[in-house]
């Protein structure tokens, strides 16, 4: 994977991240960490029955990690929960439009991986197996 | 005399041509290795030896009357005398060979470690310390009841504070596991003195030899430890063997800890003698081809001369500094190209506002391989330095200067991918 990982709007979502911050009231939220990079993520939802009316995140991390966060994060507003439920791998590398390849692609993950588990554990959940192998 | 030779007659290029590894590319470039503290790479000299085992006389060790497993056997034992001689231990019976570093410190942790340390005793180990010389005392503490204590770092973040060992040496702890080359900073610790220290105070003395023994002259005996540790993989030789240096009394008196083929002497359907030293310590058919590729490394090496390896990656360290020095944004850890003597050829280093795992993705892009993350010293990283994750650049004997000015324009291109400065 050469530099084409790190297209324009890789760096600009990196530099200014879109729905960064904490939400106070928020109906569910879900903190992760990348013990092998270090990553850090807290992702927010607010709710309107199971649609997602506001979304944020808060953390550090790579290049790759933030911008997946931001741009997932644009993604998921207006999505239902189970809409949140079906997204995969396969959805987040269509969001960033690239494949990070096998030794990014936990970066790439870590978001949605832990706007899943928000999710599951709102709904009281167990998160599934796929949503644990991001 | 002969080393002194070999030291006016330092030919890189030379030695960069028997190892095939260096000749590929990565990427579409020329590969440019520099995270040897992770792991080294290899000369021809050790994959034909690993391969003219396995083609000529693979045979199992110890008990083969015929031809081969002689040679076998023979083969094995004098990699052991080899390394015997490569540290200054007093016998091949003082040499235990494990998997790696982490498997040797593991050894010392639950034989030595679980036959002496009682509840309430203190283990002494530093702040700088990889987790393969951490988690095994954590674990040896939580299981028998022990303190787990640390020699802090001084104010320049760089070194052992002396003051700190001293404090902590008044526990009378009955342990001091100590690394002498940080894999993060590159310092090395004066584990001679520290050894001294330990000594006075009645502690039994491990020194975590990793990052050492692949880079500089080690005498064990002239050191006074009572342990030491080493990877084959990081000084020229395969993975999957390391060894374990202990005094002979100290190793004669500890019960094995792995238990099986090869390390008996005598067995009854009631009672066990175990085989003489070293041997009682390696249960099981070893890593035969391993030792042999191992000893072939310390060939390799000692055809060099560990100080000529030792004054070639002074200049190349010195060498980088001076130019990352000269780098806007970047900042680099621990000691400075003034103290060379107490610093080995590892640079972790961080550019401002990029992650390293960003920067090494880069430096990927353009054929260079270094390391990001916490390189194993997670609480060293993240609570002392303060950071989530570093990059790393680590030297050995085939690296070149126009490889660091590689890495410079590396470091320019993280700069302008990521707008910084």
């Amino acid at each position: 994977m050469a530099l084409d990982l790190y297209a324009e709007d890789i760096v600009s979502h990196y530099e200014h991240p879109h729905n960064a911050g904490v939400m106070k009231d928020a109906d569910a939220s879900f903190h992760n960490y990348n013990a092998s990079c270090g990553d850090d993520i807290t992702i927010y939802l607010k709710l309107d029955k199971d649609k997602i009316t506001d979304i944020k995140f808060k953390g550090t991390g790579c290049a790759v990690s933030v911008a997946s966060a931001s741009m997932l994060t644009d993604f998921a507003k207006g999505k239902s929960l189970k809409d949140v439920e079906g997204m995969n791998v396969k959805t987040i590398i269509g969001i960033i439009g690239i494949d990070p390849g096998p030794a990014r692609l936990k970066c790439a993950t870590l978001s949605l991986r832990t706007l899943k588990e928000a999710v599951f554990l709102y709904e009281h959940k167990e998160a599934d197996r796929e949503t644990k192998a991001l | 005399m002969k080393q002194d030779n070999m030291h006016e007659t330092f030919d890189v290029e030379r030695i960069r041509s028997d190892f095939p590894i260096l000749s590929t590319k990565m990427n579409g470039k020329p590969l440019v290795y520099l995270d040897n503290a992770a792991t080294s790479q290899k000369p021809n000299q050790v994959i034909e030896s690993i391969s003219n085992y396995y083609r000529t006389y693979n045979a199992n060790i110890h008990r083969g009357i015929y031809a081969i497993a002689v040679e076998a056997t023979d083969a094995y034992v004098d990699s052991k005398v080899k390394l015997a001689k490569l540290v200054n231990a007093k016998g091949m019976e003082e040499i235990i060979y494990t998997r790696n570093t982490t498997e040797a410190i593991n050894i010392v942790a639950l034989g030595w470690g679980g036959a002496n340390i009682k509840q309430g005793d203190h283990i002494l180990i530093t702040q700088m310390e990889h987790h393969s010389n951490l988690v095994p005392w954590m674990l040896l503490a939580r299981r028998n009841g022990a303190v787990l204590d640390y020699v802090k770092l001084d104010e320049s973040k760089s070194m052992l504070d002396m003051q700190s060992l001293e404090e902590q040496l008044e526990n009378e702890p009955k342990i001091v596991a100590v690394t002498h080359v940080s894999n993060v900073l590159g310092t090395i610790n004066d584990v001679k003195h520290i050894t001294r220290k330990a000594h006075d105070h009645g502690a039994v003395v491990l020194v975590d030899g990793a990052q050492s023994a692949p880079h500089m002259q080690v005498d064990v005996q002239d050191i006074g430890c009572d342990f030491f540790t080493l990877s084959s993989h990081k000084m020229l030789g395969p993975t999957g063997i390391g060894a374990l240096y202990g005094k002979f009394d100290i190793l004669d008196k500890m019960d094995p800890v792995l238990s099986g083929g090869d390390m008996i002497k005598s067995v009854t359907f009631s009672d066990v003698t175990w085989n003489d030293l070293p041997w009682k310590f390696e249960a099981g058919t070893p890593d035969i081809a391993g030792g042999i590729g191992f000893g072939a490394a310390i060939d390799y090496l000692n055809g060099i001369g560990m100080k000529s390896i030792r004054d070639h990656e002074k200049k190349i360290t010195k060498y980088a500094l001076e130019k990352l020095s000269g780098i806007k944004h970047l900042k680099t850890y621990g000691l400075g190209k003034e103290d060379l003597e107490r610093r080995g050829g590892v640079i972790s280093f961080s550019i401002d506002k990029v992650h390293p795992h960003d920067v090494s993705q880069v430096f990927d892009s353009e054929g260079i391989a270094i390391r990001a993350g916490h390189h194993c010293a997670m609480p060293l990283v993240e609570e002392i330095l303060g950071e989530s994750a570093v990059s790393r650049i680590s030297f050995y004997l085939y690296n070149k200067e126009s490889e660091v000015d590689r890495a410079a324009q590396a470091v320019e291109l993280v700069k302008k991918t990521f707008k910084v400065g």
